[in-house]
């Protein structure tokens, strides 16, 4: 893969802010908000998704060569299913509560776009380390908007920072109240839309695409 | 009856797949562009919905759930961590048999939907209502209902989006939050709007 002049690190680190899953892709904003009511969550599901992509990358990457173009979907998905099984039967034995809160949303990972988007768009096509490297760099680019998302959520919400609180009682005291808003699902939708605003807004960021047109 | 028709009404609402549970969310966003496309697109989640929701819950019940293949003297197997492979894989198979169904014997229904099926096999929302189904340890009645209610809760929130941006085109967004940014805003008041309904009990 002489052509892709990108070198590993590059190709690791485009994908946490440069061309950020969540900002600028629009894909898998699906299973992203869910789970971002508290940061524990929002970590866990981060962690679980970057090693799903990372390892699926890794696998696809490897086999590339021997699938059959007309059936490349269908082995994509067994793959990445495969994986997500590995995880959430890790995440029920040594994290049983949190994977209770995250229920039906880790096994989510599977129709995630990210996962499947990554794999047809950058393992089909190079060499296994590269494709992990971009796997895990995107994997967590997605948890890095995660754990974003969680910490405006669970600070403004609940007053707290990973479980701690951090609204001191004075405050309370003069009449300070949590954002219950936050805690439900439109916060979410609010943040994520104020984000990426933001991330158009910044220098150097070239304006989004008009989106999914 | 009345339970089903309440469990109806909250799938719809309250418990909306896409904007309480954010499913659905790749389609909602990139489709919503054309209020035709996502009457049509709605429908077709509806259907399909509406037969895999029981297909995946006879499967589950019937083949993994523990203690299910008793009648084959395997009742010590748990197979219930497959579940995840298995509905992938039943509702990959019934969307591309739907499409078959429909292309051989209803060439109309076909035009309208056919584009959109196979859309459909990696719609969240249709792989969240199978799990949901089993954590919410549904009978075969109510995963139908609560597949129904789905699809039209998704397909409501889908064809209001795509009215709502129509009118938008007129409205002058900030830059910045032109595109996608303005859906995610409106996608929450539509959120709050929805769980307006929270109230309600049959």
């Amino acid at each position: 893969m002489s052509e892709m002049k990108l070198t590993l690190k590059e190709t690791f680190f485009r994908g946490i802010w440069k061309e950020n899953p969540v900002a600028y892709q629009v894909l898998g904003i699906c299973s992203a908000l869910a789970v971002t009511v508290q940061m524990k969550t929002a970590i866990v599901m981060g962690i679980a998704l970057t090693v799903v992509t990372g390892m699926s990358n890794l696998i696809i990457s490897m086999l590339r060569k021997k699938i059959p173009s007309t059936i490349r979907i269908i082995v994509e998905l067994t793959v990445i299913a495969s994986l997500v099984i590995v995880i959430d039967q890790v995440l029920q034995a040594f994290l049983y509560d949190i994977s209770k809160q995250l229920s039906v949303f880790v096994g989510l990972i599977i129709t995630n776009c990210i996962v499947l988007g990554r794999a047809e768009a950058f393992a089909l096509a190079n060499d296994p380390l590269p494709s992990l490297l971009d796997g895990l760099g995107n994997g967590l680019g997605y948890g890095l908007i995660l754990v974003a998302v969680a910490f405006v959520r669970e600070l403004l919400g609940a007053g707290k920072i990973v479980g701690f609180s951090v609204i001191p009682q004075s405050w309370m005291d003069a009449g300070y109240s949590h954002m219950g808003l936050m805690v439900l699902a439109p916060g979410a939708f609010f943040i994520i839309g104020l984000l990426v605003w933001l991330k158009n807004s910044l220098p150097g960021a070239s304006r989004e695409e008009k989106t999914a047109q | 009856m009345l339970d089903l028709i309440s469990l109806f009404i909250d799938s719809v609402f309250i418990g909306n797949i896409l904007l309480s549970y954010f499913l659905g969310m790749c389609s909602f966003i990139a489709v919503s562009n054309n209020i035709e496309t996502s009457v049509g697109l709605g429908f077709a989640v509806i259907f399909v919905l509406t037969i895999t929701a029981p297909a995946n819950w006879a499967i589950y019940h019937w083949l993994l759930a523990p203690g299910a293949l008793s009648w084959a003297g395997l009742g010590h197997l748990d197979l219930s961590f497959l579940k995840y492979i298995t509905f992938i894989a039943v509702i990959a198979a019934i969307v591309q048999a739907v499409e078959m169904i429909i292309d051989k014997y209803s060439p109309v229904l076909y035009s309208a939907l056919g584009v959109f099926l196979p859309l459909i096999a990696v719609n969240c929302a249709i792989l969240g209502t199978a799990l949901f189904m089993v954590e919410r340890e549904y009978s075969l009645v109510e995963s139908i209902v609560f597949g129904a209610g789905s699809g039209t809760g998704w397909m409501l929130a889908i064809v209001a989006m795509a009215t709502i941006k129509k009118k938008m085109r007129y409205a002058d967004v900030p830059q910045g939050l032109d595109g996608f940014g303005i859906t995610m805003i409106v996608g929450g008041l539509m959120a709050m709007t929805f769980m307006m309904f929270s109230g309600i009990t049959l």
